[in-house]
């Protein structure tokens, strides 16, 4: 099986990068760490990866707001060779902070007529969060949440709530089945009943009244996906908070996200050969 | 040139935060309770701009369409302060010029990214204030709005020409004549040159100048006056000290190296070849061994008077500083987790008390987390432990401790700067931030601090130092630099003075980046700017260091040479500004000699209230802020960032249970584990600092115990934060305490490896002309770093089952001075608890085995509230019930009658007492491996959630509440 290459985007404030490639060699990928000035001076840079990372931290200390000054550099110098990346069927993944990079740069939503149609703005409490939530996926469009049922996983930012310009946008969303990851009430509902996932669920389960519990959204392709939890902060059993209430010693929740990113382009590296 | 404001609003529908939290605040400072405000975020621009560009730039950089509207026009056009509806007035805030405004600076360079060019930009913040009077408006400007120190306001409508700040520099050299003055002359030289030293050491100066003859420049003067202050050389605990209390007399001539260091050294040698430190009380933080490849390192520092000032610069610089202690230790640690300990003034004391210049405690408390918080989770460091302690004595002068713990190579520990080394300048460029730092933290606040030294406060820039934290990494691992600091108090005088002590430097001042022109050389040599870093690079390596600082894009300027001369000279273009012997400089200082007397207290009895209500008094502690719930304050932290958390602050069922200590694993592929935990107890220094420090220690011992910590692998630090010892009573509380300290770490084997002190905090203010002087409590805190060889056998504190056994280890004494019990009745008197050394390390040593060993399912230690509050605790953590009965708890209480008995078992806060919960089917090992100990069996955990407390296993119960309001009682007071 060949093993799929991770860049790994670094910038001024970037400071989850080093745990999100140890939770992609965890799952069996190679990962480089590649700084953004780096990229604007060389940018076929990422034709020699399978996989492009965006991790959480505070990009140019999200000043202005959260991750919309390495928004802007991707949009005005890297635009065209990462679209290039995904028109190549390759992966993109942003977490927290690089969700919403992702999404203020329009790699993850077309902006159309320029106008962003969706973003992530303040919490509804006004500040910084760091908590743990249940999370549901809806549908099947995400490759990177492939055979999950359900995670817990930690968030931790203050510009997190997921807010589209409008219903109909919003609803087209949804319709294509994008907004992949939502937000829970701990206890599941009761097997076999069919909960609506759009009612919203009260804080602080869904932690910062994001439209529709939104906590993940991909792009039409299911290929480029971003989500504000941290899936690299749940690989370990003693990640868990209550692990010491917890007997069974298994893998983080987190940890299906990196594989599936592996094992989707190790199969398509298969097929294709 | 055009000036360009740029207004963001929220969008139609959306909340306006900013505008709902000054509402807020304004109610609940008591200054209105039906403000109403709307609140702008502003850009300025100056730059050719054309109205085009301003509208892409609002749009595209600025403003996000989904969520917010903007308003573009020039400074001055009508359309910005025409009010959304009428009647409301218009209040500009934006930072005074100078001041450190990191998103200004990030939006000058992302204007450029769209081919924009702008010369400055400038935030600011605009309010919309409904029809509200002259008096009020001036109220909720000064108290809520806008911090004086930082920020100026501006209302009604903008008239703002130009952005730029500085203006160009006429070199002049400056010298101070000193030599004729007379000693009233001297010392009014030291007040009004804000060098804050002694007339001996003004008259050492005098003396030195006179026989080289000639008179210092300024850059000397200020010199001297940085390495002298008590901020940087100690010079009060490291002084002859001449100490008397009950014992007899005792004379220092180094009182921190013959009791705090002393106990170090003493344990180092009885450790002989096992000793596992590395490097202490030398560098910028202590230095132990962790495992084959890495060691750890651990500082807390204090950063009380800018944060009295401006607590959310101060936290933020506080903060921001402590961790580049780490980076500038060795050859530099990665920071991998922060404590931060607070203490404040009650939140609800009345706004109209507050002495004049006194900002509100609640504002003070809501400032320094954020100002933690943005600059802690800015750089990407958990936040994992912490404590906030309240007094009203902490009013005019609060208190905030900032630690960092790092990881750094074995073999990168030491350093040593090179003759024939570049001095070397990293990071945020010099600006006139931050003068006199150094020298003001060694003075008293007063009620015109605020005006006197504005110049020490500042504003920080995480981004930078995360930068230049990434550079220092990538720079160590290559082998590029041989020395390196911190620039802290004192600025590039401290840093380069320390650096070259044993060589020599030249500087040459004018070489430095500057914020912007004018500055003096004496304001670059001193000032305290944030996020700098000095190394010491070889001729050989620079080219490569600076192509890796290029590559980063971060400044590396180099600014002078270490020289083998013995000498520091200081030059601005070609003229000598300085030149001073090291000699001098470090060693010139006249030893200081200050009295220092202790009297124990009488203790007195203390006679708790007939029929008190032991479940009454249990709610009312639970509440008490001190042990309240912080869970306010710990979410706001980012506690979980690289990716090794393990134990978090917030613990059980529901996440909300308070933890002992965090456990991190620093190294992500290994389960061996640091547990963070700390001490204090500010109450007991009351009645004795000498028991005050040792519970300190025991606290924060137990508390890294009681997760699993091995008890003979802990290092501690001190911080101590005291009034003014030129007392010499208050020097004596002090010193009592370092005695201690001292005892109890060697009886221990607990070496000290760091600590730093923080004296005269206090705050005067006039009150009918009469001078007060509030003092704040002897503060000390104790800050432990415990090991864990596998974090998979660590315990949390919360119940786990129903039907397993409680077993209360450790004894009880009559120890209720000092408790949460006399505080929140009101008693004073009793005994405050004291450490029996011997007894205690056995007991940490058992429990030690009895957790690794896997029989011990949670653990609590006993702190403030004692039992009852350990297993109310325990409970409603767990969401697991408990019954508990009092006839089995080994104490040695003597002639109390039955209800003082039983108020004593459940409220004292005698040390060394953990609470275990065990497995039945282990109680028989668990008992074995506690033998010999005072332990017992005192009750068991239920299915019903309730806690329930008998004097008797069938007698009234004296105690019995759900858990729900135990909880609740716990959680309201801070639930913000």
């Amino acid at each position: 099986m060949a093993t799929p290459r991770v860049l790994i985007l670094r910038a001024p404030g970037t400071n989850c990068d080093q745990e999100t490639a140890f939770a992609f060699e965890r799952a069996g990928a190679e990962t480089e760490l590649v700084h953004i000035n780096r990229l604007l001076e060389d940018r076929r840079l990422p034709n020699a990866f399978q996989i492009l990372c965006l991790p959480g931290g505070f990009s140019y200390g999200d000043d202005i707001a959260a991750g919309r000054i390495l928004a802007n550099q991707i949009r005005h110098h890297l635009d065209d060779v990462l679209h290039e990346f995904k028109a190549a069927e390759k992966l993109i993944l942003g977490i927290c902070n690089g969700f919403q990079v992702l999404l203020k740069s329009g790699l993850l939503l077309d902006h159309a007529d320029g106008a962003p149609p969706a973003t992530l703005t303040w919490n509804d409490s006004g500040r910084f969060e760091d908590r743990w939530v249940q999370l549901v996926p809806a549908g099947t469009a995400c490759v990177f949440l492939r055979g999950v049922e359900s995670m817990y996983l930690p968030i931790a930012h203050a510009e997190g709530k997921f807010v589209t310009s409008n219903a109909p946008v919003r609803n087209a969303l949804a319709d294509r089945g994008q907004l992949v990851l939502r937000y829970a009430a701990p206890a599941p509902a009761a097997a076999g009943c069919e909960t609506d996932l759009d009612t919203p669920v009260p804080f602080p389960h869904n932690p910062n009244g994001s439209e529709a519990n939104v906590a993940g959204v991909c792009d039409p392709s299911g290929r480029v996906f971003g989500l504000m939890p941290h899936p690299e902060r749940y690989i370990e059993h003693t990640h868990h908070p209550r692990w010491t209430r917890i007997d069974r010693r298994e893998d983080g929740d987190g940890l299906a996200i990196f594989r599936n990113a592996v094992h989707y382009f190790a199969d398509s590296l298969q097929t294709q050969s | 040139m055009n000036l360009w404001e740029i207004d963001i609003y929220p969008a139609e529908g959306q909340p306006d935060l900013l505008g709902q939290t000054v509402v807020a605040d304004a109610a609940e400072l008591g200054i209105c309770s039906d403000l109403a405000a709307q609140s702008v975020c502003g850009f300025l621009i100056q730059g050719n701009l054309d109205r085009a560009q301003a509208h892409q730039l609002a749009n595209e950089l600025f403003a996000d369409g989904v969520v917010q509207r903007t308003v573009v026009a020039p400074v001055g056009d009508q359309v910005l302060s025409t009010p959304p509806k009428p009647g409301s007035r218009l209040v500009h805030v934006m930072p005074k010029p100078g001041v450190m405004d990191p998103v200004a600076q990030s939006a000058l360079e992302a204007i450029a990214d769209f081919g924009i060019k702008a010369d400055a930009v400038r935030t600011l913040r605009k309010y919309w204030l409904d029809e509200i009077p002259d008096d009020l408006l001036a109220r909720v400007c000064g108290r809520i709005l806008a911090n004086d120190s930082i920020e100026q306001v501006v209302p009604g409508p903008l008239e703002l020409e130009r952005l730029d700040v500085g203006e160009p520099y006429q070199f002049e050299l400056v010298h101070v004549p000193l030599r004729d003055l007379n000693d009233d002359q001297l010392m009014e030289l030291s007040r009004s040159g804000q060098l804050y030293l002694t007339l001996v050491e003004m008259q050492t100066i005098q003396a030195h100048f006179r026989e080289l003859g000639r008179e210092p420049t300024d850059a000397e003067l200020e010199s001297v006056a940085q390495t002298w202050s008590e901020h940087c050389s100690h010079k009060t605990l490291a002084g002859r000290i001449a100490y008397r209390d009950e014992r007899g007399e005792r004379h220092f001539e180094n009182m921190l190296k013959e009791t705090i260091f002393a106990a170090t050294v003493e344990i180092r040698e009885s450790l002989g070849s096992d000793d596992w430190c590395v490097s202490v009380f030398k560098d910028n933080a202590g230095i132990v061994r962790f495992d084959e490849s890495y060691n750890v390192v651990f500082k807390v520092e204090t950063h009380n008077h800018p944060s009295a000032l401006e607590p959310y610069g101060g936290a933020n610089t506080g903060i921001g500083g402590v961790i580049r202690d780490p980076m500038g230790t060795g050859l530099g640690a990665k920071p991998i987790c922060n404590t931060d300990v607070f203490c404040f003034a009650p939140p609800e004391t009345p706004a109209d008390s507050l002495p004049e210049g006194v900002l509100h405690p609640r504002r003070v408390m809501k400032r320094v987390v954020a100002g933690v918080r943005d600059y802690g989770n800015r750089m990407g460091i958990p936040t994992v432990n912490g404590a906030v302690y309240f007094d009203p004595r902490y009013l005019g002068n609060p208190l905030v401790y900032c630690g960092n713990v790092g990881l750094i190579p074995r073999d990168k520990s030491a350093k040593e700067t090179q003759a024939g080394d570049w001095i070397v300048a990293l990071g945020g460029r010099t600006g006139r931030d931050g003068i006199h730092g150094a020298t003001f933290s060694s003075a008293e606040l007063t009620s015109e601090s605020d005006t006197l030294s504005g110049g020490a406060v500042q504003i920080g820039n995480a981004i930078m130092e995360k930068m230049v934290l990434d550079v220092v990494m990538a720079a160590r691992d290559r082998n590029l630099y041989s020395a390196i600091t911190d620039c802290g108090a004192g600025g590039f005088s401290s840093a380069i003075g320390e650096m070259g002590e044993d060589v020599g430097a030249e500087v040459w001042l004018d070489k430095a980046p500057v914020k912007y022109a004018g500055l003096s050389y004496t304001e670059i040599w001193i000032s305290e700017a944030q996020e700098r870093m000095v190394l010491s690079v070889p001729p050989e390596k620079w080219e490569e260091f600076e192509a890796l600082c290029a590559a980063e894009g971060v400044e590396a300027t180099i600014l002078g040479k270490f020289v083998p001369t013995g000498r520091l000279v200081l030059k601005y273009e070609d003229h000598e500004v300085a030149n001073l012997s090291m000699d001098f400089l470090h060693g010139g200082r006249p030893p200081i000699i200050r009295d220092a007397v202790y009297e124990p207290p009488q203790v007195t009895a203390l006679t708790p209230a007939p029929e008190t209500d032991a479940g009454d008094v249990l709610t009312r502690i639970l509440g008490a802020l001190n042990v309240a719930s912080k869970e306010w304050v710990i979410r706001q932290y980012d506690h979980e960032v690289q990716g090794g958390s393990v134990i978090k602050p917030l613990v059980g069922v529901a996440n909300d249970g308070p933890s002992d200590a965090a456990v991190v694993r620093p190294v992500l592929d290994s389960q061996q584990g640091l547990a963070i935990s700390c001490g204090m107890n500010p109450h007991y220094g009351d009645y004795d600092t000498y028991h005050m420090a040792t519970s300190a220690i025991d606290e924060a011992v137990r508390n890294c115990v009681a997760v699993g910590a091995d008890p003979r692998r802990i290092a501690i630090l001190d911080n101590f934060c005291w009034g003014y010892t030129d007392r010499p009573e208050t020097l004596g509380s002090l010193v009592r305490a370092a005695l201690a300290c001292h005892d109890l770490a060697v009886a221990w084997g607990t070496p000290f490896i760091s600590g730093k002190d923080s004296l005269n905090n206090e705050f005067s203010h006039h009150v009918d002309g009469r001078k007060e002087t509030i003092s704040i409590p002897p503060s000390l805190l104790i800050s432990a770093l415990g090991q864990i060889d596998d974090v998979r056998h660590c315990v949390t504190m919360d119940l786990k089952r129903p039907g397993s056994g409680l077993y209360l280890v450790g004894l009880t004494h009559d120890e209720l001075g000092g408790s949460h019990f006399s505080l929140v009745q009101g008693l004073t008197g009793g005994a405050v608890p004291t450490v029996h050394p011997e007894r205690a390390k056995q007991t940490f040593a058992a429990l030690h085995q009895a957790i690794r060993s896997g029989l011990v399912r949670a653990c609590h230690d006993l702190s403030e509230g004692g039992l009852a509050v350990a297993a109310a605790e325990m409970a409603f953590a767990g969401g697991c019930g408990a019954t508990l009965q009092l006839d089995s708890v080994p104490h040695a209480i003597e002639n109390a009658d039955d209800d003082e008995l039983a108020l004593t078992l459940l409220f004292a806060e005698s040390n060394s007492r953990f609470l275990c919960e065990v497995r039945p089917d282990q109680q028989a090992a668990f008992e074995n491996t506690m033998a010999g100990l005072p332990f017992a069996r005192i009750g068991e955990t239920t299915a019903e959630t309730r806690l329930t407390i008998r004097r008797t296993a069938n007698g009234e119960p004296l105690i019995a509440a759900a858990l729900e309001t135990l909880k609740t009682a716990w959680q309201a007071p801070l639930q913000w």
